[in-house]
C-alpha cells in the first residue's frame, strides 16, 4: 500500500515534469489489475490511522511562519505554517487558544506543538496544535530553567532570605524605564495611595542587551545615594525576549544584594522572571508592586488621625471628670466642716435645749397646778360653805358667829345661814 | 517632650507630628500631669491633628530622578 502511494506520487511528479511519460504511466496503471480498491472514506480513514499510530507524529514541534490566520466566531484558530518550501495546515482549538500568552499573527515565526492527523471531510492532513510560542522562546525557556535551578541551588530564592516590606515607607526607590507605561502606573498608584512618600527614580533600560548592566547600576546607585525604604523594580508587559533582562543573573544578584527590600513587578500576572523569585516580594504587575509597597494608605492614616482625636478627647474628658469629681468631694467635705455649719449646729443645739427647757417648764407647771388643785380641794373642805352643804347652819348675831348660848338672850334677832341662803330668826328662850 | 521646647508645628513632618500625637495620647491617658499642662498638651494635640490632616490633604508625590548613570535614549515599552 505504501508502495502504491509512492508510486502514485512518483507518477504525479513525473506527470508534472514530463508530458511524454504521462501516457506511458496511464498504460502501466491499466496493467496493474491486481491493485487494491478503496472507497475514499476507507482510504482516508486508513491514512488517518497510519498517521495517528506513528508516535513520531503525535507530539511534534514544528517551526514555521504563520500565514492565512483566521479566527472565526467559534473561537478556534486556523492558520498555515510555512517555510520557504512547504506549508502545513494547522488548527488550534478554542480551549488551547485561551491558554496562549500572546496573540498569534500572520508573519510571526513560531514553534507549534501538536499532533498530525487528517481532517477526513476535506481529505486534508493538518497539525492539531496544543501549544504555540514565538520562535526562540523554547531555547530561552530552557536557559531560564537552567539558571533558575542554579540560583535556587545556591539558596538565593530561599524564603528565609525574604525581608519584610515596611508598612509606611518614607522613601520609595523605583528602577524602571523613565518613559514606560509601568512608571506612569506606579506613580499614579503611589500618588493615590501614599502621596506623602518621596519617590526616587533610578532610570534604567529594561530591555535589550544593555538592560542588565543598566538595571544593576540603577539598583546600586539607588541603594548608595538614596537609601530608600523599599525598591520597586519592573516594567510593563512584553514578549519573553522583552522581559529577558529580568532573567539575567547579574540583575538577580543585584536584587539579592540590595540593602533595601525589593518588590518586583514584571510584565503581566502570567510572567514569572528570575527577578521575581529573587525579590523580597513578587507583584503580578508594576501597579500591584506599587500597591504592595504601600500597605498603609492615606485613608488609613486619616482614619488613624480621627481615632487619635477621639482618644485625646476621651482622655481629656476623663481627666476633667476626675477633677470635677474630686472638687465635688472636697466641696461636700468643706461644707460639712465649715464654721457656718458649726453656727447652725449651735443654733440647733440651742433649739434643742430650748425645746427640752419648755418641756421641763410645762411639767413643772403641771405639777404646780396639780399641787394647787390639791390645795384647793383641801381648802374647800375647810370652806364653811361646804359645811353648810352638809346641812349645818351658821348663826350670827350682829355679824358675830354665835358659838355659845351665853351670847344670846331671849328675844335676840339672829341670822341663820344655810346652804342656799340665809334667813332671820328670834331666840324664843334661853335657858 | 513637648513641654520643654515645643517645635513650631508648621515645620513638622507627618511622621514627627504623628509621633508627638502618640506621646501626648500616652501622657493624657496616664493622667499624671498637672491639669494646666494637660490643657496645653490637648490644645497642641488639636493643632497637630489639623497639621497632619492638612499634610495628607495637600500631599503630592515628590519625585526625584537620579541621573547620569544610565546613558542612551529609552525605548517605549510594549
Amino acid at each position: 500500500m505504501r508502495n502504491c502511494l509512492h508510486r502514485q506520487s512518483d507518477l504525479k511528479a513525473v506527470d508534472s515534469h514530463s508530458e511524454p511519460e504521462y501516457s506511458l504511466g496511464m498504460e502501466q496503471m491499466a496493467l496493474f489489475d491486481a491493485s487494491p480498491r478503496w472507497t475514499v472514506s476507507n482510504l482516508t480513514r486508513h491514512l488517518r490511522v497510519l498517521l495517528e499510530t506513528d508516535p513520531d507524529l503525535q507530539g511534534v514541534w514544528v517551526e514555521g511562519e504563520i500565514s492565512n490566520l483566521s479566527r472565526p466566531s467559534s473561537g478556534h484558530v486556523y492558520f498555515t505554517l510555512k517555510d520557504s518550501e512547504a506549508a502545513l495546515r494547522c488548527v488550534m482549538w478554542k480551549s488551547e487558544v485561551a491558554r496562549l500568552r500572546f496573540a498569534p499573527q500572520d508573519g510571526l515565526a513560531v514553534e507549534v506543538h501538536g499532533k498530525i492527523s487528517i481532517y477526513e471531510a476535506a481529505g486534508q492532513y493538518q497539525l492539531y496544535a496544543d501549544s504555540l510560542r514565538p520562535l526562540g522562546e523554547g531555547a530561552l525557556y530552557q536557559e531560564f530553567l537552567r539558571l533558575k535551578d542554579l540560583l535556587e541551588a545556591e539558596g538565593l530564592f530561599n524564603p528565609s532570605r525574604k525581608r519584610p516590606i515596611p508598612e509606611l515607607p518614607r522613601r520609595i526607590g523605583i528602577v524602571t524605564s523613565p518613559t514606560g507605561a509601568a512608571l506612569r502606573d506606579i506613580l499614579q498608584t503611589l500618588q493615590r495611595r501614599m502621596p506623602l512618600a518621596e519617590v526616587i527614580l533610578a532610570p534604567a533600560l529594561v530591555q535589550g542587551d544593555d538592560a542588565p548592566p543598566a538595571l544593576v547600576a540603577a539598583l546600586k546607585i539607588l541603594n548608595e545615594t538614596a537609601a530608600p525604604d523599599v525598591i520597586l523594580i519592573g516594567r510593563g508587559g512584553g514578549s519573553i525576549e522583552d522581559l529577558w533582562a529580568f532573567n539575567d543573573e547579574r540583575v538577580v544578584r543585584a536584587v539579592i544584594e540590595s540593602q533595601a527590600p525589593v518588590i518586583s513587578g514584571v510584565g503581566h500576572e502570567t510572567d514569572f522572571t528570575l527577578v521575581d523569585f529573587a525579590a523580597d516580594l513578587r507583584a503580578p504587575t508594576p501597579t500591584a508592586a506599587a500597591e504592595l509597597a504601600t500597605p498603609v494608605t492615606v485613608v488609613d492614616l486619616q482614619q488613624a488621625l480621627v481615632e487619635m482625636g477621639r482618644t485625646l478627647e476621651g482622655s481629656m474628658r476623663a481627666l476633667f471628670e476626675h477633677q470635677y469629681n474630686l472638687m465635688e468631694g472636697y466641696q461636700t467635705s468643706l461644707h460639712y466642716h465649715s464654721p457656718l455649719q458649726r453656727v447652725q449646729n449651735e443654733r440647733q443645739r440651742m433649739d434643742e435645749l430650748n425645746r427640752r427647757g419648755n418641756v421641763i417648764l410645762a411639767h413643772h407647771l403641771e405639777l404646780t397646778r396639780t399641787w394647787l388643785n390639791g390645795l384647793g380641794n383641801r381648802l374647800e373642805a375647810l370652806n364653811p360653805q361646804a359645811v353648810l352643804q352638809r346641812g349645818y347652819a351658821v348663826v350670827t348675831k350682829n355679824e358675830q358667829v354665835v358659838a355659845s348660848r351665853s351670847q344670846v338672850r331671849e328675844g335676840d334677832a339672829l341670822q341663820v345661814r344655810v346652804k342656799d341662803g340665809q334667813f332671820d330668826a328670834r331666840v324664843s328662850g334661853n335657858g | 517632650m513637648a513641654k520643654n521646647s515645643p517645635k513650631p508645628i508648621e515645620g513638622l513632618t507627618y511622621e514627627a507630628a504623628f509621633a508627638e500625637l502618640e506621646t501626648i495620647v500616652t501622657v493624657l491617658e496616664s493622667g499624671e500631669r498637672p491639669l494646666e499642662e494637660t490643657m496645653h498638651l490637648y490644645k497642641r494635640s488639636q493643632a497637630l491633628i489639623k497639621h497632619c490632616v492638612d499634610l495628607l490633604d495637600k500631599a503630592e508625590l515628590k519625585v526625584q530622578t537620579l541621573s547620569g548613570e544610565t546613558p542612551g535614549d529609552f525605548k517605549e515599552e510594549q
